[in-house]
């Protein structure tokens, strides 16, 4: 019975959350192989679709990451990604969803050590939440699991 | 526009779930500017019950669809080729589009995605809030254009009623006593004179009041 290993997709923005994975690599610190990083120009592209979809073809987890309150890049594009990343959460509750396997972090450019804890956080979060069933995998009963 | 707000999850899943195959069918018109059922609308239902059928361990078909508006037949005509595929229809327009799915699509049972609300205007990004009642005889020149039948919520014609505090109805603060912002319009206009017009009883025969309306244009019909 091997270990079940989470899929987790990061929505990270170019100019931040992006640069502060890009940092941890730079200062070597490691993080699971578990979170698959999408790059997006700014947090606020994220839409409702994107979240939902990510969750139909077979993540466990999803975040979205972008830059600090009141620094976004784009001035507001992380308030937007905030408000809507709740929407979701509610709509993942009235699914049947936890809503704990969907959340949104703030970083900044430099920050490559808390990139690196966030994944760490978010990875062991949604291996104690288990393995996501409402994929078409899941229910075909072929669930991969990373190695 | 019309406007209206997605039902609740858990009513939309016990109308569909005894099918296999539906057709989620959307509208580009109101309900896509009041963010409630438009094309990206559509794809987030769409892909929501996806995710709970599959939870019950079942994948359904789902196609999406969205018409340029469901209250036109030529529009839901559209939907005859692919009509065969499915064996209900979830609608996401108003009620009216609604309606006019299941005259023309007799065989399927059609249910709707959307509690529609009111006739209304937005007020700011994300939020619309009621102007309209569709009473048939529009009294808008004589109020400087703010109507007291959509915004009081005594729908009174002459004036606000004792209630009205610091320009709020006492309904709840967060509701504009409709004969302060009438009264502020006519001094801003000038036309303080016209507020003591009185307004006779308004003869609703014209509003829902007198039965189902329809209106019918002698040079346009046939």
């Amino acid at each position: 019975m091997n270990q079940f290993e989470p899929v987790i997709v990061a929505f990270c923005c170019h100019y931040c959350a992006y640069t502060a994975a890009d940092m941890a690599g730079s200062q070597r610190l490691s993080y699971p192989p578990n979170v698959k990083i999408v790059r997006v120009p700014c947090s606020g592209k994220v839409d409702a679709i994107h979240i939902l979809k990510a969750f139909e073809k077979g993540a466990d987890g999803v975040y979205v990451a972008g830059c600090l309150e009141g620094d976004c890049h784009f001035k507001n594009g992380n308030t937007k990604a905030s408000r809507r990343v709740a929407y979701v959460k509610k709509m993942l509750e009235e699914i049947g969803i936890d809503a704990g396997r969907l959340e949104m972090f703030y970083m900044s450019a430099g920050m490559g050590e808390r990139f690196s804890q966030v994944a760490r956080d978010m990875t062991q979060r949604i291996r104690e939440l288990g393995p996501n069933l409402t994929t078409k995998a899941a229910v075909e009963g072929t669930h991969k699991a990373v190695a | 526009m019309i406007t209206a707000e997605r039902k609740p999850l858990e009513e939309i899943i016990e109308f569909v779930k005894p099918f296999r195959r539906l057709l989620l069918v959307g509208c580009n018109e109101c309900v896509t500017v009041c963010a409630a059922g438009g094309r990206k609308e559509v794809g987030l239902l769409a892909s929501a019950l996806q995710l709970k059928f599959m939870k019950q361990g079942h994948a359904i078909d789902i196609k999406e669809m969205t018409l340029e508006r469901q209250c036109d037949p030529e529009y839901v005509e559209e939907l005859a080729p692919i009509i065969d595929q499915a064996d209900a229809i979830l609608s996401m327009a108003c009620g009216c589009g609604v309606q006019e799915m299941a005259r023309r699509y007799k065989n399927l049972p059609v249910f709707p995605a959307l509690n529609t609300k009111f006739m209304g205007a937005s007020e700011r990004q994300g939020v619309w809030a009621e102007r309209c009642q569709g009473c048939g005889d529009c009294l808008l020149g004589l109020t400087g254009g703010i109507c007291p039948i959509a915004r009081c919520s005594k729908r009174l014609l002459n004036g606000p009623c004792g209630g009205s505090t610091n320009g709020k109805c006492e309904i709840s603060p967060d509701v504009d006593c409709v004969w302060q912002l009438i009264w502020d319009r006519l001094k801003s206009l000038g036309l303080e004179s016209r507020y003591e017009d009185i307004m006779p009883a308004k003869n609703w025969q014209t509003s829902r009041g007198g039965g189902p309306r329809k209106i019918i244009r002698e040079d346009l019909a046939e």
